[in-house]
C-alpha cells in the first residue's frame, strides 16, 4: 500500500507553528510600531499658507514666544496669533514682499489666515496649556525645539505614555519658571532634587488617574 | 516553507520602504481610524466652523455688549484719562509696588523690547530689519509725557507702531508704565539719588 501522505508532511505541523510564529511576530510588531502615536503623529510637517520661520523670529530676533502666543499664561489653549500681530512689524519690515501676502489680505479683510493645525490633541483630552506653563513646564518639553525650526514639525507622539511619564515624575521635568519661554535652557546636571523642591513649593499635583485630563 | 518566508520577508520590506520610521517629516496629515471619539461634534477655538457665516469658531464681541469679566468702563484705570475729560492721568492709578514692577519688566521684554530695546533707547533688533523710526523712551518729550498718556499709547499706538490693547492686559500695561519710568530714571538720576555709602565711587 502506498503512503497516504507524503513523508515531508511529518513536518507540516512544526512548519505551521513556526510560520504561524514568524507571521505573527510580524503582524505584531507591525501593529506595536505604526499604530502609535510615535508613527501616526510624529514628524507631520504641513506646509503652511504662509512660510513663517520659527527659527528665525524666536532664535535670530530673540522674539518671546508670548509676543505672539499672548494667551498662552491665561488660556486652556495657545493662541495662534491675529494678523494684526504680525502686522505690528510688518507695516514696516519687509512692507510689499510677496511671501507675505496672505498676512497683509487677512489684516485687510479680518478674514484669518488658514494655518494648518499641527498639535491636535483628541478632543476627549483637556489639556490647559496655562496650567503647565505656570508651574514651570517649558512650551519645549511637548512642542520640541521650536524655536530651531524653519517649518514647524510634530516632534513628539503627544500620546498618553507621553503625558504620564511627566505626570508621574514631574521632577524630572519642571524647570524654573524664567526658564519656560527659553526653550534653549539645559538642565544641569543633578537638578532633579532642584526639580523635587519645585514639585513642593509650587504644589504640583498633576495626577495620574483619568479625570485629571479626561472627564 | 521557503517560498513563505520570501513572501513574508518581501512583505515587510514592502511595509517598511512604503510606511517609513517613526517621526520622518512628512506632509500628509496623521490617519485617525474610527475617529468619532477623537473628533467630536465639538468646536475648539479659532477652529473653522461652517455654522457661521464668517466662518469661525471664535466670534468677536457683539457690537454693543460687553463680555463677563471685561473691563469696560470708562475709568481712568481702564482708558488713561481722567473721566468725564479729555486729560490724562498724571500718575499710575494703581499701587506702584515691587511686584508691578518685575512685572513691568518682563512684559516690557515681551512686547516693547523686540522695537524699543531692552534699554528703552529705540535700538531694538528689528531696526536691522527695516523698522523705521522707532521711539527713543529717553526722548524729553517723551518723559515729560503723563503716565496716563504713555498708558494710551501702548493702548492704541501712535503713528506707526500699532495699538497693544489686544495683546496686553490692562494691569500689565500699568506696570510696563511703571517699568518705563523706571528705565528713564536710569538716564535721568544724579549723584544725589545715590545712597549715601555710593555717591564717593560714582565719578
Amino acid at each position: 500500500m502506498s503512503d497516504i501522505f507524503p513523508k515531508w508532511t511529518n513536518r507540516l505541523p512544526a512548519m505551521v507553528i513556526v510560520g504561524a510564529m514568524l507571521a505573527g511576530g510580524a503582524a505584531t510588531f507591525g501593529v506595536a510600531y505604526y499604530f502609535s502615536p510615535k508613527y501616526t503623529r510624529t514628524g507631520y510637517q504641513p506646509i503652511q499658507p504662509v512660510s513663517f520661520s520659527h527659527a528665525i523670529h524666536a532664535d535670530q530676533l530673540g522674539l518671546d514666544c508670548r509676543y505672539c502666543h499672548n494667551g498662552v499664561e491665561k488660556s486652556w489653549y495657545s493662541n495662534i496669533p491675529s494678523a494684526s500681530t504680525c502686522m505690528n512689524c510688518h507695516n514696516q519690515v519687509l512692507k510689499d514682499d510677496p511671501r507675505l501676502a496672505e498676512v497683509r489680505r487677512s489684516f485687510a479683510t479680518g478674514e484669518p489666515i488658514p494655518w494648518v493645525q499641527i498639535h491636535k490633541l483628541p478632543d476627549y483630552v483637556y489639556f490647559n496649556h496655562s496650567v503647565h506653563v505656570n508651574r514651570g513646564v517649558s512650551c519645549a518639553e511637548c512642542h520640541g525645539p521650536v524655536n530651531k525650526m524653519d517649518e514647524v514639525k510634530h516632534e513628539k507622539s503627544l500620546g498618553m505614555p507621553f503625558c504620564l511619564e511627566c505626570h508621574r515624575n514631574p521632577e524630572k521635568r519642571i524647570r524654573p519658571i524664567e526658564e519656560v519661554y527659553n526653550l534653549d535652557w539645559k538642565r544641569p546636571e543633578g537638578f532633579d532634587k532642584t526639580g523635587e523642591k519645585f514639585v513642593h513649593d509650587w504644589n504640583v499635583l498633576p495626577g495620574d488617574s483619568c479625570t485629571v485630563c479626561h472627564r | 516553507m521557503r517560498y513563505f518566508l520570501v513572501v513574508l520577508l518581501m512583505t515587510s520590506a514592502a511595509v517598511w520602504l512604503v510606511a517609513g520610521k517613526r517621526g520622518d517629516a512628512t506632509r500628509k496629515p496623521p490617519i485617525e481610524i474610527f475617529d468619532d471619539m477623537v473628533r467630536q461634534v465639538k468646536f475648539r477655538p479659532q477652529q473653522p466652523n461652517g455654522f457661521f457665516a464668517n466662518g469661525r469658531t471664535s466670534q468677536g464681541i457683539v457690537e454693543g455688549t460687553v463680555s463677563r469679566g471685561s473691563q469696560y468702563q470708562d475709568d481712568a484705570i481702564n482708558t488713561g484719562i481722567l473721566l468725564g475729560t479729555t486729560n490724562f492721568v498724571d500718575v499710575i492709578p494703581v499701587p506702584v509696588t515691587a511686584s508691578l514692577m518685575a512685572r513691568g519688566s518682563q512684559r516690557f521684554d515681551i512686547s516693547c523690547r523686540p522695537c524699543h530695546g531692552a534699554l528703552g533707547d529705540g535700538n531694538g533688533i528689528t531696526k536691522k530689519f527695516g523698522m523705521g523710526v522707532v521711539a527713543n523712551l529717553h526722548d524729553p518729550r517723551i518723559v515729560q509725557l503723563a503716565d496716563g498718556e504713555i498708558f494710551q499709547t501702548i493702548t492704541h499706538g501712535k503713528n506707526l507702531m500699532s495699538g497693544y490693547g489686544a495683546n496686553i492686559a490692562i494691569e500689565d500695561r500699568w506696570a510696563i508704565v511703571a517699568y518705563v519710568r523706571a528705565l528713564q530714571r536710569t538716564r535721568l538720576a544724579t549723584k544725589d539719588d545715590m545712597p549715601e555709602e555710593f555717591r564717593a565711587m560714582a565719578q
